[in-house]
């Protein structure tokens, strides 16, 4: 059995990782959840959080916002839309991505559609959750 | 019969269009080399995103309950024809064949009896487009401000044609680039995004059944609008890197007149010096034989 996978972390604009890993914590939209080699197929999508890659040379922390990783059993991929190493997050990264989530969630309020309110809600909570976990 | 001053003035000027379109060239030859890398940095993303997709779209498409941006309005009425040029002329053919392009695909349309709705992107589209389709412009995106293409501008346009496809103002949304081939070739595409058509699934992934975590009709609702960002995103880089080669091919062949147009230029310029010369010896012998 292999006791490690590849691990690729891509976003639109270029790929920020690819290396061999033995667990990822990935935050999933219905919880967070930790892939390791051999994890039956799986495709999820994320919320904003923190992605947590542990391989033989050393760990990884990724800021990443909206996209989805699939797991396979020895490889997992994560398409971010967003993603940046955590030691490079600063407080203006932060404070953008809350006024994004709050602009959202106050339009989708003033056009009173439910479950984009809900939606865009729920980003915003997951933002500033994120703000306090990280506290900068 | 010019002057030699004229000639002289003419050789001068064309010496320094040579210098400009040279400089042009080389830094066209720059740019399209980072164009080029952001073109296929951004390629892996695309890739995986569409194997998902195509996988997805493949088992939830054919429901009733597939999102609208998958499985349409159910009509197709009304186009939206979104053309995706440069800011900047100077660039070949690179504008134009991206205009012609559209303008056919609308004239082919409106034979059918459908309505054309235009979203240009890029000034120089925009202003070949005016004469022909201008009536039918719904709104413009102006990428002139932006010093580096980044995804965010890519979400900017992708969000402003979700929000008029929600809103119910077009049932399909094509949209129009040019993809790059090497420096010399550049082939205009069209592209339908709204429904979204994904390629089939190549390579060995059909075979694994995944767990979808949530639904896959959630997972696809979640996605659709972040392929139309995909999508063009990808049209975009390929844009960038178009423009590049042709403004450079378009500049290497300025170059290579100007130098031409110089050769014959001082040919013509040493010919005529020589046969004011020759007048004036004329003059002066048979001045001196008339003594």
């Amino acid at each position: 059995m292999a006791n490690t996978m590849q691990f690729d972390l891509v976003s639109p604009e270029r790929s920020l990782a690819s290396f061999p890993v033995s667990a990822v914590q990935i935050p999933g939209a219905d919880g967070d959840m930790t892939a390791m080699p051999d994890h039956a197929p799986t495709i999820t999508t994320l919320r904003p959080g923190i992605l947590k890659a542990e391989g033989p040379d050393g760990s990884a922390e990724f800021l990443v916002t909206g996209g989805f990783a699939q797991i396979n059993a020895d490889a997992m991929s994560v398409l971010a839309e967003k993603a940046i190493p955590v030691g490079e997050v600063t407080r203006a990264h932060l404070d953008d991505m809350i006024a994004e989530a709050r602009a959202s969630h106050q339009s989708a309020v003033d056009q009173g559609q439910h479950t984009i309110v809900d939606d865009a809600a729920k980003l915003l909570a997951d933002m500033e959750a994120l703000d306090t976990h990280m506290s900068l | 019969m010019p002057s030699l001053k004229d000639l002289k003035n003419r050789i001068e000027s064309v010496k320094s269009t040579r210098k400009i379109t040279k400089a042009m060239q080389m830094v066209a030859a720059a740019k399209l080399r980072r164009a080029q890398e952001a073109a296929e940095s951004s390629r892996p993303y695309a890739q995986r995103f569409n194997t998902v997709m195509a996988g997805l779209a493949a088992s939830v498409g054919g429901s009733d309950s597939a999102p609208m941006l998958l499985r349409g309005t159910g009509k197709d009425d009304v186009h939206l024809l979104v053309v995706l040029t440069a800011e900047r002329g100077l660039c070949g053919g690179f504008n134009s064949s991206i205009a012609k392009l559209a303008r056919v695909k609308a004239e082919e349309l409106r034979g059918k009896g459908k309505t054309v709705k235009v979203l240009t992107v890029g000034k120089k589209g925009r202003d070949a487009l005016k004469r022909d389709l201008g009536e039918f412009f719904v709104g413009h995106v102006d990428l002139s401000e932006v010093k580096r293409l980044g995804y965010i501008n890519a979400q900017d346009i992708a969000r402003d044609i979700l929000g008029r496809f929600d809103a119910g103002e077009f049932d399909v949304a094509t949209i129009f680039f040019a993809e790059f081939q090497n420096v010399v070739t550049q082939i205009p595409t069209a592209q339908q995004i709204i429904p979204a058509a994904f390629d089939e699934v190549e390579g060995d992934d059909s075979g694994t059944l995944y767990d979808y975590e949530p639904s896959e009709e959630a997972i696809l609702a979640d996605l659709l609008p972040k392929g139309v960002a995909t999508a063009i995103f990808s049209a975009l880089l390929e844009n960038g890197a178009s423009e590049q080669g042709a403004r450079m091919s378009a500049m290497d062949n300025a170059t290579r007149n100007a130098g031409e147009m110089i050769d014959k230029l001082t040919i013509q310029f040493n010919r005529s010096r020589q046969a004011v010369i020759t007048n004036e010896l004329i003059e002066i012998i048979s001045g001196a034989e008339a003594l």
